[in-house]
């Protein structure tokens, strides 16, 4: 088995008196897609917050291609090769969605600002190969000719197309998905699942997936773990965890509480 | 973010209510706008200004344009009512305003409010009398009011091709009045050719009867021409290729900068020397709009980049027992830019993890901790204290001195087009959106791998340079400086000049330097009214055109999509 892209050890957060991961053990694999399952609040949005170095975990060790991650800035948590999106939106909203692109180049743009004052050749080249790059990403997620849109005036699944492509133009290895189908119809499901399994087996990526979608979580991953109170429950092939008792209990449990779950 | 207020703008309210709803309500808040300019001594300082020499004052004018204000306020409301609620709408608002006002003449009379309103004076019963006995006067001042209100509404309803004639004859009026003494100036600076255009149009102290009418036609006359000539015009403009029609639209820019630039060559010194200041300011306004506009970066303490540019020219080449060194002013320049630069840096550092409306707090005590510190008894053997630092050299170019107003405009303008393709540079470069992104959302920002120490730091060392520069002139523009030049109000003034032309916009910034340094310059009257003007043009420009003046290219699609 080929060594864990990310890793995480013992990871545990606490907010107050609220255990929100409890000793999380994760191992994401390389040229995986990895999903994270669990009903709400189970914890799932906060293990990308520690990943991503928003929050700070209170116990244990993360990894990432065999460096210690955690303890980093965010910024240099991205630089390793992270990205993410977000469950709630957050593109900057009041620049076009190929600005929004561009800045995501922003680690892999090398010439300075006096360049640009000084409108150097180096730097007119530069950011003429970003603006392709940047319009090939907008082709790549379905949203070829509206790169001057401004973000908020994108429909609500171009939004979230253009976060994915926001984050795959830091040229991650690992991109963390946060409920990528939340509020798309079925049609646009299914083009999501295969334009996820497209970043796995045409760009090489890894993928690490929260989803409530479970048809769609089932039909792609190759490897579930599922949280319930930031324990994780159960782990494996998508076929091991869908008929495992304990999993079958927390989503039953937690569905008399949520009925409006989605599952 | 705390000037999401700035871009948000104010939803305008749906008005409702029967026109005797509206009459009493719009009445009474002209009403107290009346009292309020009365109260604060507004009249009676106006009073002072001629519109027309020994005719008619300003104060006057003003007077009896609050009540025709609020008429065409009420016709505006009640376009769709019938002729007769009109009429007796707007009368009953004319009796209302003028009734508040005519109130204020007992008041001043019989009661004795001095200790609290130093206007409530007898000169201002004279003013509102009109000259003649209180009741007498009182009765014209209501009965005035009315009529003006009923000119206001009869403006507003009648068909523009008969009302602009007679509002741009007005506010031509209004403006030649204005800024009679620099026309003055300006005139006479031009020599024998423009004399008779003073001759015939001024006496000593404003215009004449005559140079009134004179103005009042002459600007209608063009007002009609114009609006005969607009229609055919745009039609042959938008048959011209596009290429065309960029080229003339850009030249017309060109020509109308040009003009502004070289104006003060005409204006003379008086003018050379607002212009010097509104110049500075636009520069200093350029280094607070990297922070502010571009960055997000909230600074209220920018005057003290401003204060360190100056003292650095001070010390390294004023001929004072403080100085350090006796260098050129071309020199000294460059090093008073790094300076400025590290400073910015330094001050950068403490403020860098602190967000939003918070930081407005703690640049605020920056500002200050530089002010007092300057002004400190530890650092007086090094800065002079209170007493400054004096005979600061101008600089020179071979053996000619830029000494006058005019030289050291040209100076700040050179400057501050250096800074502003500097600025529109960097707007549009990879900085310029990593400070877009932070400004929209910090944490995805640094998400996506940017650097927020280096990019804040950069914000501000940028924004310092600017400052720095301004700066320097200043103290050579002063040929001495002292800590008191370098007052909190400095950066309020920038920032609100910054915001009225138009957040994060570069052309903005020249405008509201303008309008809000400049104006009040060359309008000698609203000298002591200054803060009045900025807080009501601000006002009014959030209700507006919240915007700005000439809005970034980000706002007004913002503005044009929402
Ligand atoms: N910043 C925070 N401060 C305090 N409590 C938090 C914070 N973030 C999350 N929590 C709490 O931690 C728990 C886990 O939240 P989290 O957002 O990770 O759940 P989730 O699995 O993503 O749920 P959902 O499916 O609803 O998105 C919840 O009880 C939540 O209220
Ligand atoms: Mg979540």
């Amino acid at each position: 088995m080929p060594d864990a892209l990310l890793r995480t050890v013992n990871m545990t957060k606490r907010f107050g008196g609220l255990v929100a991961i409890d000793s999380l053990d994760l191992d994401v694999l390389p040229g995986t897609i990895h999903s994270v399952i669990g009903p709400n609040g189970a914890g799932k949005t906060t293990v990308f917050n520690c990943i991503m170095a928003f929050l700070a975990p209170d116990k244990g060790e993360i990894w990432f291609d065999g460096e210690r991650i955690d303890g980093l800035t965010p910024d240099r948590v991205a630089a390793s090769g992270i990205s993410r999106t977000y469950q709630n939106l957050r593109l900057f909203r009041n620049v076009s969605a190929i600005e929004n692109i561009l800045v995501g180049m922003h680690l892999h743009l090398r010439t300075s600002w006096w360049s640009a004052v000084l409108s150097t050749r180096a730097n007119r080249e530069e950011e003429r190969e970003a603006h392709r790059e940047a319009e090939r990403l907008l082709h790549f997620v379905g949203l070829r000719g509206r790169g001057d849109v401004l973000a908020r005036n994108l429909s609500y699944g171009d939004q979230r197309r253009l976060e994915i492509a926001r984050a795959l133009a830091t040229r991650a290895r690992l991109i963390m998905l946060d409920e990528p189908a939340a509020g798309m119809n079925p049609r646009e499901s299914r083009e999501l699942m295969v334009f996820i399994r497209n970043l796995r087996d045409e760009r090489g990526l890894t993928v690490l997936l929260i989803e409530h979608h479970m048809q769609l979580v089932m039909n792609i991953s190759d490897r579930i773990t599922v949280l319930d109170h930031g324990q994780k429950i159960a782990e494996g092939l998508p076929d091991e965890v869908k008929n495992d008792p304990v999993v079958v209990e927390a989503y039953l449990g937690t569905r008399k509480r949520h009925p409006a779950e989605h599952a | 973010m705390s000037f999401e207020i700035v871009s948000s703008g104010f939803q305008h309210r749906q008005r409702t209510g029967t026109p005797l709803s509206q009459a009493l309500k719009t009445g009474i808040v002209f009403g107290v706008l009346s009292l309020y300019l009365a109260l604060v001594g507004v009249y009676l300082t106006f009073d002072k200004s001629w519109v027309v020499v020994n005719v008619l004052s300003m104060g006057r004018t003003l007077l009896f344009v609050v009540p025709l204000l609020a008429g065409v306020q009420f016709a505006r409301l009640n376009r769709s009512q019938s002729r007769a609620v009109q009429l007796g709408g707007t009368l009953l608002v004319g009796l209302i305003v003028g009734g508040f006002t005519a109130c204020l003449l007992p008041v001043i009379l019989f009661g004795n409010l001095r200790v609290m309103f130093v206007a409530l004076s007898s000169p201002l019963a004279k003013m509102l009398a009109l000259g003649l006995t209180p009741v007498l006067g009182a009765a014209v001042l209501v009965a005035g009011s009315a009529a003006a209100a009923l000119f206001g509404a009869l403006l507003t309803v009648m068909s523009p091709t008969v009302r602009r004639p007679i509002t741009v004859g007005l506010a031509a009026l209004a403006v030649v009045a204005l800024l009679q003494e620099v026309l003055q100036l300006i005139l006479r600076g031009g020599g024998a050719a423009f004399s008779f255009i003073t001759r015939g149009l001024f006496q000593y102290g404003g215009l004449t009867v005559r140079g009134a009418i004179i103005v009042f036609v002459a600007a209608a006359l063009v007002s009609i021409v114009v609006a005969r000539l607009r229609a055919p015009f745009k039609a042959r403009f938008a048959e011209l290729p596009p290429g065309a029609a960029r080229f003339l639209r850009q030249a017309g820019i060109v020509i109308l900068l040009a003009a502004i630039i070289f104006f003060p060559l005409i204006g003379g010194s008086f003018v050379a020397q607002v212009f010097l200041l509104v110049g500075l300011y636009a520069l200093m306004g350029m280094g607070l709009n990297v922070e502010v506009g571009l960055a997000g970066l909230l600074d209220l303490g920018f005057v003290a980049y401003f204060a360190i540019g100056a003292y650095t020219i001070a010390l390294l080449t004023a001929d004072s027992p403080h100085a350090l060194a006796s260098m050129s002013f071309w020199a000294a320049l460059p090093i008073a830019v790094l300076v400025s630069v590290a400073f910015g840096f330094l001050f950068g550092i403490p403020v860098l993890g602190i967000r939003g409306d918070y930081l407005a707090v703690a640049t605020l005590g920056i500002g200050e901790i530089v002010r007092v510190l300057v002004l400190s008894d530890v650092a007086q053997p090094l800065l002079g204290g209170a007493q400054g630092i004096l005979n600061i050299p101008s600089p020179a170019i071979g053996s000619f001195e830029l000494a006058t107003p005019t030289s050291l405009y040209f100076l700040t303008v050179c400057c501050l087009a250096l800074a502003t393709y500097f600025a529109f540079r960097v707007q549009d470069s990879r900085l310029g959106r990593t400070w877009m992104a932070m400004r929209d959302d910090e944490d995805v920002a640094q998400a996506l791998g940017i650097n927020l120490v280096k990019t804040k730091l950069l914000a501000y060392s940028i924004g310092a340079a600017f400052a720095g520069v301004a700066g320097a002139i200043f103290a050579v523009m002063l040929k001495s400086i002292f800590p008191h030049s370098f007052q909190l109000l400095i950066s309020i003034n920038i920032l609100a000049l910054i915001i009225v032309g138009g957040l994060g916009s570069l052309g903005g910034v020249i405008v509201g330097a303008l309008v809000l340094i400049g104006l009040p310059e060359l309008l000698r009257e609203f000298g002591e009214y200054r803060f009045l003007l900025y807080g009501a043009v601000i006002v009014a420009m959030m209700r507006l055109k919240p915007e700005g003046l000439w809005p970034a290219r980000i706002r007004r699609r913002e503005t044009a999509d929402a």
